[in-house]
């Protein structure tokens, strides 16, 4: 068995561990698809960093390249056509992308696990739920049926599912779109992993059903003191949640903040677009704000910034120089912690 | 659950009489006479062959001669054939046991080969070897089962042999062999095509990405996850497939002396033997419809979002 295995017989009391470092630190990630038409460059130099306990929103819309850097880092990508041709994922100062296969299969579910958005979908249909919960002991901790089903019912309760142990043995299709989202979460939560990615995990809910979930979800993180990477388009859900964000474009971090900072002072044209398009009470009757144009077609990614075409602000420079992330500071000079854009008018936009 | 099998198990009776009756009336109708047949070349007195007709009950008609044989089946009697004064249920019972066994034996065959080819092929879909599996069945579906049949006892029996090319009145499992693999070809081919389309859409599913994500290692995800859900449309054909196996096969029978249902119907028919005809065809229809709730029953427990009131 692999050295992983043996630190996971003695579990380490969390948040104190040897490395001082973040949980997961994403360096420099590119991922391309290698299609018919051409490459697909869908990831493009990504960084952020994930600690114990901390929140990462990140924001974007289809096809930002959000999703696909999650599942590079849960090693789920389809490979080909997906290619990882620089980067590193760090966790706990380890590089994945250099792991074995069978390293990587110890880190997922056991210390990385994922919520899918579509929970029907992502259930097997064909397998009860109690059986897809206890897979996780049987396989993982060697339970046996028994056990694992124990487990399996103690996992329902604790998300919330009631009569958990007559609704064992039901299949997905007989939940509610809530109700199967809990068990998501339940099968991510199994083995109390030390970081969960939850990729739009209220998308395919019902409003009313999508703030349970949310909270259900930063309860569970704050007593299990995980690290949860929270991928969304959805501004209004990030708000409470979220620790700090990280806006993607066409593959790139365009604007890091601290959540609260980014709705009052957002650094980048596209944050700002995003937060105009946000209907609010006080502007009932008006028209809302629309970005204008598409996103981008990852194909021909526009040349210098991204967003160039569909940004009001855009100049010469902005069509040939590709902005770096860099920090962004006051107007006299001092540093705002943890904030960065990629915008070549970044002081125009937050202090415009 | 019990009462859709009640209701389907009520069906039954319908079908049962609807097909005995047409195949009684189709037996009727076909020309020749197997009483005037008897006596071959010679001239007979249209008296003696009428006292004959008289003496089996062929002179009713036909809703009588239909009702007589009704009522000798629910006394087990399949009735008698005219030439050799067997029983039928004879017959049967010589033909099916042997049956039973070819169909079985190129049942399991198809089952076994055809599903790890499908999933074989399934799993690295658009490769060389996807596309060559798809060439081969193509092959399989579109060559006639006599020229297999020939082709095979040519190769294996006249040229290599080894096997023989006649199956013997014991039947043997490995004189079957041969006619089993001519016979589960074309079914074969199906099976792996079918497997191999459910693998490889259902290798896309979402559900597969979680079992992945939950840190399952790989056999666990296609063995558990990946051919619970391929499964259920392969399971759905091969029961029908079995029903048809039962029902015997003229053409791979013949070929190999094969002494089973299908030659008996076939030698019946140009003997116009209207009882063993219609005793055969209805065991074949009772067969079929068995296996075919046997199906619905288990797809109910391959997939749960399946229910039966």
């Amino acid at each position: 068995m692999t050295i992983i295995d043996k630190t996971a017989d003695v579990p380490a009391p969390r948040g104190s561990n040897d490395e001082s470092g973040p949980l997961l630190e994403v360096r420099d990630l590119h991922v391309e698809f290698h299609t018919r038409d051409g490459v697909a460059k869908a990831v493009n130099g990504v960084n952020y960093n994930v600690s114990a306990g901390e929140t990462l929103a990140v924001l974007g819309e289809s096809g930002s390249g959000k999703s696909v850097t999650a599942q590079a880092i849960m090693g789920i990508l389809d490979m080909p056509p997906g290619r990882i041709p620089k980067g590193e994922i760090l966790f706990r100062g380890q590089d994945m992308l250099k792991m074995s296969n069978e390293e990587r299969r110890q880190i997922r579910g056991q210390k990385i696990a994922m919520i899918f958005q579509d929970a029907l979908s992502s259930l097997n249909p064909v397998l009860s739920v109690g059986y897809q919960l206890g897979e996780m002991f049987r396989v993982h901790k060697g339970m046996s049926k028994k056990d694992a089903k124990a487990k399996a019912i103690a996992l329902m309760d604790r998300v919330r599912i009631p009569a958990a142990k007559e609704r064992i043995n039901d299949y997905p299709h007989q939940f509610s779109g809530g109700m199967r989202q809990r068990i998501m979460i339940a099968m991510a939560l199994a083995l109390e992993p030390d970081l969960i990615i939850a990729d739009e995990p209220t998308t395919a809910l019902d409003v009313t059903v999508q703030a349970q979930v949310m909270d259900l979800l930063a309860e569970l993180q704050r007593d299990f003191n995980m690290g949860l990477i929270l991928i969304t388009h959805d501004l209004g859900v990030v708000a409470d949640v979220a620790d700090k964000i990280a806006v993607m474009y066409a593959g790139r971090i365009v604007e890091t903040a601290p959540v609260h900072e980014i709705y009052k002072r957002p650094a980048h044209p596209y944050t700002k677009g995003l937060l105009e398009s946000i209907p609010r009470l006080d502007q009932k009757g008006q028209e809302l704000y629309a970005i204008k144009g598409l996103p981008p077609n990852l194909l021909h990614v526009p040349s210098g910034c991204a967003f160039n075409p569909r940004c009001t602000m855009a100049q010469d420079i902005c069509r040939t120089d590709i902005p770096a992330l860099l920090p962004v500071t006051e107007r006299d000079g001092t540093e705002l912690v943890g904030r960065g854009s990629a915008c070549h008018f970044w002081k125009e936009t937050i202090h415009g | 659950m019990g009462r859709y099998v009640a209701r389907r198990l009520l069906q039954m009776i319908p079908v049962f009489l609807g097909s005995t009756m047409l195949v009684f009336a189709m037996m009727y109708a076909l020309p020749g006479d197997p009483v005037r047949a008897l006596a071959g070349e010679q001239t007979v007195d249209p008296a003696q062959i009428a006292a004959m007709k008289h003496k089996l009950g062929l002179d009713l008609p036909l809703w009588h001669q239909y009702w007589n044989y009704l009522t000798g089946l629910f006394h087990w009697d399949f009735g008698t054939e005219i030439a050799s004064g067997r029983p039928v249920a004879d017959t049967i019972a010589d033909a099916f046991p042997i049956t039973i066994r070819l169909a079985l034996f190129a049942f399991l065959f198809t089952v076994i080969v055809g599903i790890s080819m499908g999933v074989f092929a399934g799993l690295k879909a658009d490769t060389l070897r996807d596309r060559g599996l798809l060439i081969l069945t193509l092959l399989l579906i579109s060559v006639p089962s006599f020229v297999l049949g020939f082709l095979g006892q040519y190769l294996f029996a006249f040229q290599l042999g080894w096997v023989d090319p006649n199956v013997s009145a014991e039947a043997n499992w490995s004189e079957l062999f041969l006619p089993a693999v001519v016979l589960g070809s074309l079914s074969l081919a199906y099976v792996a095509r079918l497997t191999r389309t459910s693998v490889a859409e259902n290798l896309r599913a979402d559900y597969m990405r979680t079992a992945v994500a939950k840190g399952l290692p790989r056999r666990r995800v296609v063995g558990v996850h990946l051919m619970r859900n391929s499964m259920i449309p392969v399971v759905t054909f091969l029961g029908t497939d079995l029903g048809a196996l039962l029902g015997g096969a003229v053409v791979t029978e013949g070929i190999f002396n094969v002494q089973g249902v299908g030659r008996a119907v076939f030698g019946a028919l140009q003997h116009r033997e209207g009882a063993t005809v219609v005793g055969i065809v209805t065991l074949i229809v009772i067969v079929y419809l068995v296996t075919s709730l046997l199906v619905d029953l288990l797809y109910a427990v391959l997939d749960p979002r399946i229910r039966y009131a």
